[in-house]
């Protein structure tokens, strides 16, 4: 995400308007690619933004408060709760499940999870989607989890990704339709074309 | 949500400026708590002063070969820092045990200090709480109780500290800087976070408009380690959590830090236990004798009693480990 | 009768990938939040603050001056509704506070920010009441209803229970008590809802619009075919979208005060209050055997709560009609009204909760007999169902207890409870039964034939991820001897041919009967056609109301195992599923792949409900605590280990064309008795009130022998 107009700078003089709407700001979303220049309530945060603003409505409200990951989007390549994330604050590019898909093709884990049949509802599953997305290129680069051996502790390499690894690096994901098995399943696919 | 007004500081002092516009302004960094927080319209700054941008992210190994980290640190980076996990593996277990990927992704060190108890009765506007709102009565000393504190507590207070990083850190003599409007300042961590007693709206010691911009670790006095216990397997707090730095030689404990999360208004270091720990022999017995020392000051309410025999057990768990590793 | 199923095609039972994958896995999927007309406006409820009493003042001028806001609804100016049958959905219509968080006000504005700070500021004086928010238990004004959820008597007796128990051999007498849980879809309920002229269109999530349609043309004196309400994608319901909740009723009112679209989507917060629950439940069980474990007298009684807007009882003691020999039974049921918010259906009602009694109860007396609690189970098979008498249409307990067995590796069990210990670590294995009745209702569909050679079938299913997109499919497909990939299946919209709800796990057998029908005649059609197909192509209807509505002369059920293995730390209390295998009967599978997907989403839901998940009610002010997700403990993925369901062939010539009993609910139905009873088996102390957290644990972990290895 761009900014360019913002709520104000630390010059206490910005050019955020305090009028009658309440305090907005203009902010500069870039999406998938694409540039939206958009005025905004401050209140507005990311989620409401791809929903409400730009009709985005891949990712979802599951509770808005950063407690089921419904929301997940990748802003600036990490994975976020969208719910929590003031739009008039967020200033890296923002990509959504819309825009995972490459030249017409799924990517790789959208395609797992039709395979595996990783989803029912649905209703999670762009942000099960995401969150897995950013969990391989976590675990490329070596960051650990909460279940990694301590000891096991390679500061250098790739995480190696046990079904347990992957069940705990999901963990911000729920899913009450109980498609946890094969989300699993479908996060391990991905990971093997994309290690092979 | 009210609406506020949104303002971006490029530099610290700038943002202590921007801050001192209003007295109810708000630092914006992760705003994981903040955002949920206002939300919930427990919290309904006029003035966010964001300071997702401020100088204050990098982690980096100090003359005396410890470690500074600044305030907007995210705690995903601390976790998975090289220097952290080989050195400090407590802090990147305990962090790597709080909330999901997604929020670690976002939420800050400095943040993560100053984020709220999740007590159901501080989250929910149309109840009474003297940490909301003082003077208005504490419905879960009597209420709904089972997640809060057997420790420290007070009539007016019984909430507990959510942080799992904050229990690391105290264990780890960490020592938190801050910068406000009369200048800078540097305090012990366990005395950054206040006890309830009468004043239970003032969770920390921080002053108007002060900073925190960074915490500073000193060396590693021992092996390290960190446990929680909790109600599902990963994205819930803590039941009660347990962080331990311990090092033995000739078969004694040559130095011992023991905290423990979950169980108190903010991470409880446990002094009765170290002085119990120092220069004893390092054995389970030892373990066991230190840990019912600390926690004989436990007053449990009338449903979250478990939580003494469970810090107990989980803390002499980590020490017997810690000693057998060692 | 019903007609004995037709030989399968090539469709029925095929790994047949679900047809809204791709929208799901893209976003491109809508949900009712998801559309957003021209000028639409926002909603935000307001939940009353006391438990109970009046609402003497709404100050709406207030908030009327706040930026954006459009209207402020309350019972001072809210459209009147017709009277519901569900007194849940009479919101604002007087100025009662029946329970906390009932809705109370609906503040309209341009943006959600805007409604949402608008609906927190709005001010609200109550004169509040005097309010009892129990315990049920014991409770002076418990009374035995007429009937319990599903039209089932409150009490059945068979035989003298008294004498038979006080002259057995063996004796369990146990009380379990489960708290209330909460279904939580993942998408909160939400509709967005518009008025154009006298006509009225609604996005909704539900579980069958059609009801939502047919409640919403009362309440709002349209006729029906003026009211639209589509739910192309619901975000999971689990019961608590199986009729019309008051988020459809307030956004249809606020678009009528406005004149303009509205919006609205619950807060997650305010679920617990007002979109239904399982009741909590106290659950006494007495079982009398003989000496070789056969049961002689088994009684079941249930005590429970509903709210005093309506009676609401959960069917908890129905399992104990159905499952095992017992010649002397007296199952009851006894509520309470209280001023709380008003259980509804979860997944499984009655079965979930009175199946963690009954097979608990059932582990407590194989370890009174010293049986092997699968054997206990074989040898108390009935040979009709006990309480009505009926033959079974099919039964395979036995052979999912058995074939349960063999997959789980069951035969080298160690009966001893508390002795298998490394580390910190204590270990147990569980089995437990489940059960399901089978379920079906009538439905209307439409088949059409192109001259292109596709088909479509339309009718009003509501596919809540299931997959009944995907089975319908099939079913016709089959049915018309047609490729697949030729038909395409409209569901999801209450314009197309009326159809129930996707509840009580009858959504494949009563949609995929009128679908089979209409195919079925379709295909008759075209074999005697003569001569082309016009261009409009040919179009049949069905009705299933004659067959389908019938009462049969068999009981009718599915049946199912679960075995467990756990975990738990002796330190901390932590228990962890390690492994779940269930094994059912219920008819054919049509499509293993998403009967998969329901049956592991089932036994994850019972991990849940062994495990973590548990609603407090303060009875000091009448509300549920645990109110969002950080505090409602639904299963992570980390709480879900190796999880396998599979499934017996059943062919069973009494039930539909189709031969599918319901999956959707066994899955939860004994999970957590299997799992707890695991947890009996690791730590050798009986628990029996769930969920079994590590402060239900930890008080009995401590005579335990120290650690070992």
């Amino acid at each position: 995400m761009d900014r360019e107009g913002t709520a104000g700078r630390d010059d206490g003089r910005g050019e955020g308007r305090d009028g009658p709407e309440g305090p907005t700001s203009s902010v500069t979303l870039r999406v998938n690619g694409t540039v939206h220049a958009l005025r905004l309530d401050n209140r507005t945060t990311l989620l409401d933004a791809l929903r409400e603003h730009l009709d985005l409505t891949g990712a979802k409200k599951g509770c808005d408060h950063g407690q089921c990951g419904a929301c997940t989007v990748l802003v600036g390549g990490r994975r976020v709760n969208s719910c929590l994330l003031l739009a008039v604050a967020c200033d890296e590019p923002v990509t959504t499940v819309e825009g995972l898909a490459r030249d017409g093709r799924l990517h790789p884990l959208q395609e797992a999870f039709v395979a595996r049949d990783a989803l029912q509802c649905g209703y999670c599953t762009p942000g099960q989607i995401c969150s897995a997305v950013a969990l391989l290129d976590e675990a490329a680069a070596g960051h650990p989890s909460h279940v990694t051996p301590p000891h096991a502790a390679r500061a250098e390499g790739a995480a190696d990704l046990t079904r347990d690894e992957i069940r705990e690096r999901m963990s911000g994901n729920l899913c009450r339709c109980g498609a946890y098995p094969h989300i699993v399943d479908a996060v391990a696919d991905a990971h093997r074309e994309t290690v092979r | 949500m009210k609406p506020f007004e949104h303002v971006r500081a490029e530099r610290t002092e700038r943002a202590l400026a921007a801050h001192a516009r209003h007295p109810r302004a708000q630092y914006l960094a992760g705003g994981t708590n903040l955002v949920d927080l206002m939300k919930l319209g427990v919290l309904d700054p006029p003035l966010l002063v964001d300071i997702g941008r401020l100088p204050l992210d990098t982690v980096a190994e100090t003359s005396d070969g410890g470690l500074g980290i600044g305030a907007t640190v995210r705690n995903s980076d601390l976790a998975a820092h090289p220097l952290v996990r080989s050195r400090y593996p407590v802090l990147s277990q305990a962090l790597l045990s709080g909330a999901s990927p997604q929020l670690r992704n976002v939420a800050t060190t400095g943040g993560n200090l100053l984020q709220r108890t999740r007590c159901p009765y501080f989250q929910d506007v149309s109840h009474p709480c003297n940490k909301r709102e003082p003077g208005t009565g504490c419905p879960a000393r009597d209420g709904v109780h089972r997640d809060l504190a057997v420790l420290g507590h007070s009539a007016h207070c019984v909430a507990t500290h959510p942080s799992d990083m904050a229990v690391a850190l105290a264990a780890l003599d960490a020592r938190v800087r801050l910068l406000g409007p009369d200048g800078a300042r540097e305090l012990p961590l366990t005395d950054f976070h206040r006890l309830p007693g009468d004043r239970p709206e003032r969770d920390t010691v921080l002053r108007p408009g002060e900073l925190v911009t960074e915490v500073v670790l000193p060396p590693p006095a021992g092996t390290s380690a960190y446990r929680k216990a909790r109600d599902r397997a990963s994205y819930a707090f803590a039941l009660a959590s347990v962080a331990a730095v311990l090092a033995v030689a000739d078969g004694r404990v040559r130095h011992a830090a023991l905290a423990f999360g979950g169980l108190a208004h903010r991470p409880w270091r446990a002094r009765a236990a170290e002085e119990v720990l120092r220069g004893a022999p390092a054995d389970e017995e030892t373990f066991a004798r230190a840990v019912d020392a600390e926690l004989a000051a436990a007053r449990p309410l009338r449903d979250n009693g478990f939580k003494v025999p469970l810090a107990r057990g989980l803390a002499v768990r980590v020490l017997t480990d810690l000693a057998a590793a060692s | 009768m019903c007609p004995p199923p037709t030989p399968p095609g090539p469709a029925a039972g095929a790994d047949v990938e679900r047809r809204d994958a791709r929208h799901k896995v893209t976003g491109t999927a809508r949900y009712a939040a998801e559309h957003t007309p021209p000028g639409c406006l926002h909603a935000a409820p307001v939940p009353a603050t006391v438990a109970r009493g009046r609402v003497t003042a709404v100050h709406a001028d207030e908030v009327l001056r706040l930026p954006g806001v459009h209207a402020v609804l309350s019972h001072e100016n809210a459209p009147r509704l017709g009277e519901p049958d569900d007194p849940t959905l009479a919101v604002l219509q007087n100025d009662r506070v029946p329970h906390r968080g009932w809705y109370v006000a609906l503040v309209v504005a341009d943006t959600p920010e805007n409604a949402r700070a608008a609906a927190d500021a709005l001010r609200i004086e109550y004169a509040p009441e005097e309010h009892d928010a129990g315990p049920a238990d014991g409770h002076p004004r418990l009374y035995t209803p007429e009937e319990a959820n599903g039209g089932h008597p409150a009490v059945r007796e068979r035989g003298d229970f008294d004498a038979a128990f006080a002259t057995a051999a063996v004796h369990v007498d146990a009380t379990y008590t489960l708290t209330a849980l909460h279904n939580h879809p993942m998408e909160p309920h939400a509709s967005t809802a518009w008025w154009t002229g006298g006509d009225l269109t609604v996005h909704d999530s539900n579980q069958g619009s059609t009801t939502v349609r047919n409640v919403l043309a009362e309440l709002f004196a349209v006729p029906r075919e003026r009211v639209t309400v589509a739910a192309a994608h619901v975000g999971g319901g689990f019961g608590s979208k199986g009729t019309p909740r008051p988020q459809v009723v307030l956004a249809v009112m606020a678009a009528r005060h406005t004149g303009r679209p509205v919006k609205l989507a619950l807060p997650r917060r305010h679920l617990p209050a007002v979109v239904g629950h399982r009741a909590p439940t106290v659950q006494r069980v007495r079982i009398g055997a003989d000496a070789h474990g056969v049961i002689r007298a088994l009684a079941h009684d249930v005590t429970t709560q509903t709210s005093t807007v309506k009676e609401f009882v959960e069917q908890a003691a129905v399992p104990a009609r159905v499952m095992y020999t017992s010649p002397h039974s007296r199952t009851t049921h006894r509520v309470v009204a209280l001023d709380v918010p008003t259980p509804s259906w979860m997944r499984a009602p009655g079965e979930a909760s009175g199946m963690y009694a009954l097979e608990a109860a059932m582990d407590e007396l194989a370890a009174a007999t010293g049986l092997d609690p699968v054997e206990l189970r074989l040898r108390n098979e009935p040979d009709r169902e006990p309480d009505s008498g009926r033959p079974f249409s099919s039964r395979n307990l036995a052979g999912c207890l058995r074939e349960g067995a063999r997959l789980f590796g069951w035969e080298d069990r160690d009966p001893r409870p508390g002795v298998r210990r490394s580390g910190d670590r204590l270990t147990g294995t569980g089995v437990a039964s489940a059960t399901y009745p089978y379920l079906v209702g009538p439905s209307t569909a439409t088949a059409h034939a192109a001259p292109d050679g596709t088909h479509v079938v339309r009718l009003n299913a509501t596919d809540i991820g299931t997959g009944a997109r995907t089975v319908l499919a099939q079913i016709a497909a089959d049915a018309l001897r047609a490729p697949l990939d030729s038909v395409r299946v409209e569901i999801g919209s209450s314009a197309l041919p009326d159809a129930p709800l996707a509840g009580g796990s009858s959504g494949t057998s009563s949609w995929g009967w009128a679908v089979h029908r209409a195919c079925t005649t379709l295909a008759e059609r075209l074999r005697t056609l003569t001569g082309p197909l016009p261009p409009e192509g040919l179009t049949v209807r069905a009705d299933t109301a004659q067959e389908a509505g019938k009462e049969s002369p068999y009981a009718r059920h599915a049946f199912g195992a679960h075995f467990a293995e756990v975990e738990v730390d002796a330190v901390t209390g932590e228990v962890r599923v390690r492994r779940l295998l269930g094994v059912f009967a219920a008819g054919r599978i049509l499509n293993p792949r998403t009967a998969r997907s329901q049956l592991i989403g089932g036994m994850t839901m019972g991990i849940g409900m062994a495990l973590t998940e548990g609603s407090t009610l303060d009875t000091r002010s009448g509300e549920f605590v645990e109110r969002d997700l950080a505090s409602y403990h639904v299963p992570v993925n980390a709480d879900v280990p190796s999880l396998e369901a599979h499934w017996l062939d059943e062919e069973d010539p009494h039930l539909n064309p189709m031969g599918s009993k319901g999956i959707g609910e066994i899955g939860i139905v004994g999970t957590a008795a299997a799992v707890a009873n695991a947890v009996h088996h690791a730590v050798g102390v009986r628990l029996r009130d769930l969920p079994l957290t590590p402060d239900r644990l930890l008080p009995h972990l401590h005579g335990l022998p120290d650690r070992q290895g």
